[in-house]
């Protein structure tokens, strides 16, 4: 049985997709069978940054709506023959999914592998919340800023109030945080929170710091997940998160941006 | 024998499910009205475990038919779980139909809700009251004293959540801003307050709420209240408690 790992924010623009795309292909990379949903219909992105938007047959609302099989739909991708995608419609909205359907799809994917990640739409509407549904687990997108954080603690409240773990009243999804875009610089001028402000507010497990860099903007443009690029921070956090994840021991980074004398003198940024 | 798994265990958890408040002994009433709200969501509603509340009808000394009750609940399509507030005869009979009785939490019991479900949860059926069908003879059973009992909550109390208590409400986590926690008695938060909250929302002035780091967005004890515009123009370092005086909200540092 797979473990189906909801990325979830409430807001948008906070990282959601760079990291389903990162920490998919970091445990495809490690050996896991893992597929990837973009729950975002008519939002279409994932592909994009996995870099597989020229091979989009079948979406997953036609396997929803019995249109095509889901190994017709999924993808695999081609840097990692580990990791599997399943793309969203672009051409139809929230309303074409279904709880049965996707509880469908993802009792069929959880046979066949050992991590299906859900990409999750901003909001808390349909798409969200069915994206959520079934989780096991639930990676937390939190930017340091005020509104990201507020929206990220609504989440929380809707992982553990409506979630098929909570009608059930089994053991609650497992909720880790994943601090993104963060800058310690500006943190430290006091224009951004800092992870202490973070977790005075949403108090969760720590999973990693995804440092602000410039190599994630190249990587979704490049179609390639950042995690690849493993001389950039971006990627070596998002590896990090990936091992924490499976249990692996590793110390957090990142959070004081331990930069070199002459870098931090001229301001220098990666 | 050595090495042997065990064979179970018990774990404790926490269900929701409906609780059917009666205002009415006259069943045909009862059914009509069962009827008409499961249309409204039918698959809400469907092979759904229900609570039976009678404290309401018995506070009118209203006698009520309880296997006929049951008997009803069952075809329209719930499962009755329990029934709450039943006097010593209705205990019995539903001990007899194996329907548990539920005396501990009888006067505080609590329910987190998101926002959505808010009107699902608790459906009350026919609140207007209507003169019952059939008269009854006043029932003696002996009503025992309210104790309102508090509520216990450990885990966070998140953004766009709301709890409601009969009794005092104790939680022992943060309360997010953007959360609304409200008790018809006392309110305590072990930790910081920051979301909106409510005591006293009965009309119980001497309701108190108590916490260890106030940074609320409202404050209320029996509908008078301070927004977080009025509470930031002081700073409070440690636990504070709030009461109402006059009509006026005191904030007190507990020291």
């Amino acid at each position: 049985m797979a473990r189906i790992i909801v990325v979830t924010s409430g807001k948008g623009g906070v990282g959601k997709t760079t990291t389903s795309a990162a920490i998919a292909m970091g445990l495809a990379k490690r050996g896991h069978k893992t597929a990837v949903i973009d729950f975002d219909v008519g939002l279409r992105n994932l592909d994009l940054i996995l870099g597989c938007e020229r091979r989009v047959v079948y979406d997953f609302i036609n396997v929803i709506n019995g249109e095509a099989s889901l190994n017709q739909a999924l993808i695999r991708d081609k840097n990692c023959n580990m990791l599997y995608i399943l793309p969203a419609s672009q051409t139809r909205d929230k309303d074409a999914l279904t709880q049965e359907g996707v509880g469908k799809v993802l009792e069929e994917l959880a046979r066949d592998f050992q991590y299906v990640v859900c990409d999750s739409p901003a909001g808390i509407e349909k798409g969200a919340n069915l994206a959520l549904y079934f989780a096991d687990d639930a990676f937390v997108v939190t930017n340091p800023e005020i509104s990201s954080v507020r929206d990220s603690d609504r989440m929380l409240g809707i992982l553990s109030s409506k979630s098929r773990r909570a009608e059930r009243g089994e053991e609650p999804i497992k909720e880790y945080l994943l601090l993104t875009r963060y800058d310690s610089d500006r943190v430290k001028l006091g224009e951004m929170l800092s992870l202490n402000d973070v977790q005075e507010i949403l108090s969760l497990q720590l999973l990693g710091i995804i440092p602000e860099s410039k190599s994630v903007l190249t990587a979704s443009n490049a179609g390639i997940p950042v995690i690849l690029d493993e001389k950039s921070e971006a990627g070596q956090a998002y590896a990090d998160v990936v091992a924490r994840y499976l249990g692996e021991d590793r110390p957090h980074r990142f959070i004081d941006g331990k930069q070199g004398f002459l870098r931090r003198l001229f301001g220098g940024k990666k | 024998m050595l090495n042997t798994l065990p064979v179970l265990e018990f774990k404790s958890s926490t269900f929701f499910a409906p609780i059917l408040i009666l205002f009415n002994n006259d069943l045909i009433a009862v059914e009509d009205a069962l009827r008409a709200k499961i249309d409204l969501a039918p698959e809400f509603f469907r092979d759904s475990p229900l609570i039976i509340d009678l404290r309401e009808l018995n506070r009118q000394q209203h006698d009520i038919d309880f296997n006929q009750l049951i008997l009803i609940l069952r075809k329209v399509g719930f499962f009755p779980v329990g029934i709450r507030g039943g006097n010593e005869q209705q205990n019995k009979q539903a001990h007899t139909l194996s329907i548990p009785v539920d005396t501990v939490r009888e006067q505080g019991a609590s329910i987190i809700i998101g926002e959505t479900q808010k009107t699902e949860i608790n459906p009350q059926v026919s609140p207007q009251p209507v003169t019952p069908a059939v008269k009854t003879p006043a029932n003696p059973a002996p009503v025992p004293p309210v104790i309102p009992a508090s509520t216990l909550i450990t885990q966070p109390i998140r953004s766009g959540q709301r709890v409601y208590a009969t009794g005092d409400l104790i939680i022992m986590s943060q309360v997010s801003a953007g959360a609304e926690i409200m008790a018809e008695g006392n309110i305590h938060v072990y930790n910081t307050l920051r979301g909106r909250a409510l005591a006293g929302v009965h009309g119980n002035t001497s309701a108190r709420i108590f916490c260890f780091d106030l940074q609320a967005e409202l404050i209320s004890i029996a509908g008078d209240y301070k927004t977080s515009e009025d509470l930031n123009k002081q700073t409070y370092h440690g636990p504070v408690q709030i009461y109402l005086q006059d009509h006026a909200l005191i904030i007190k540092e507990i020291t």
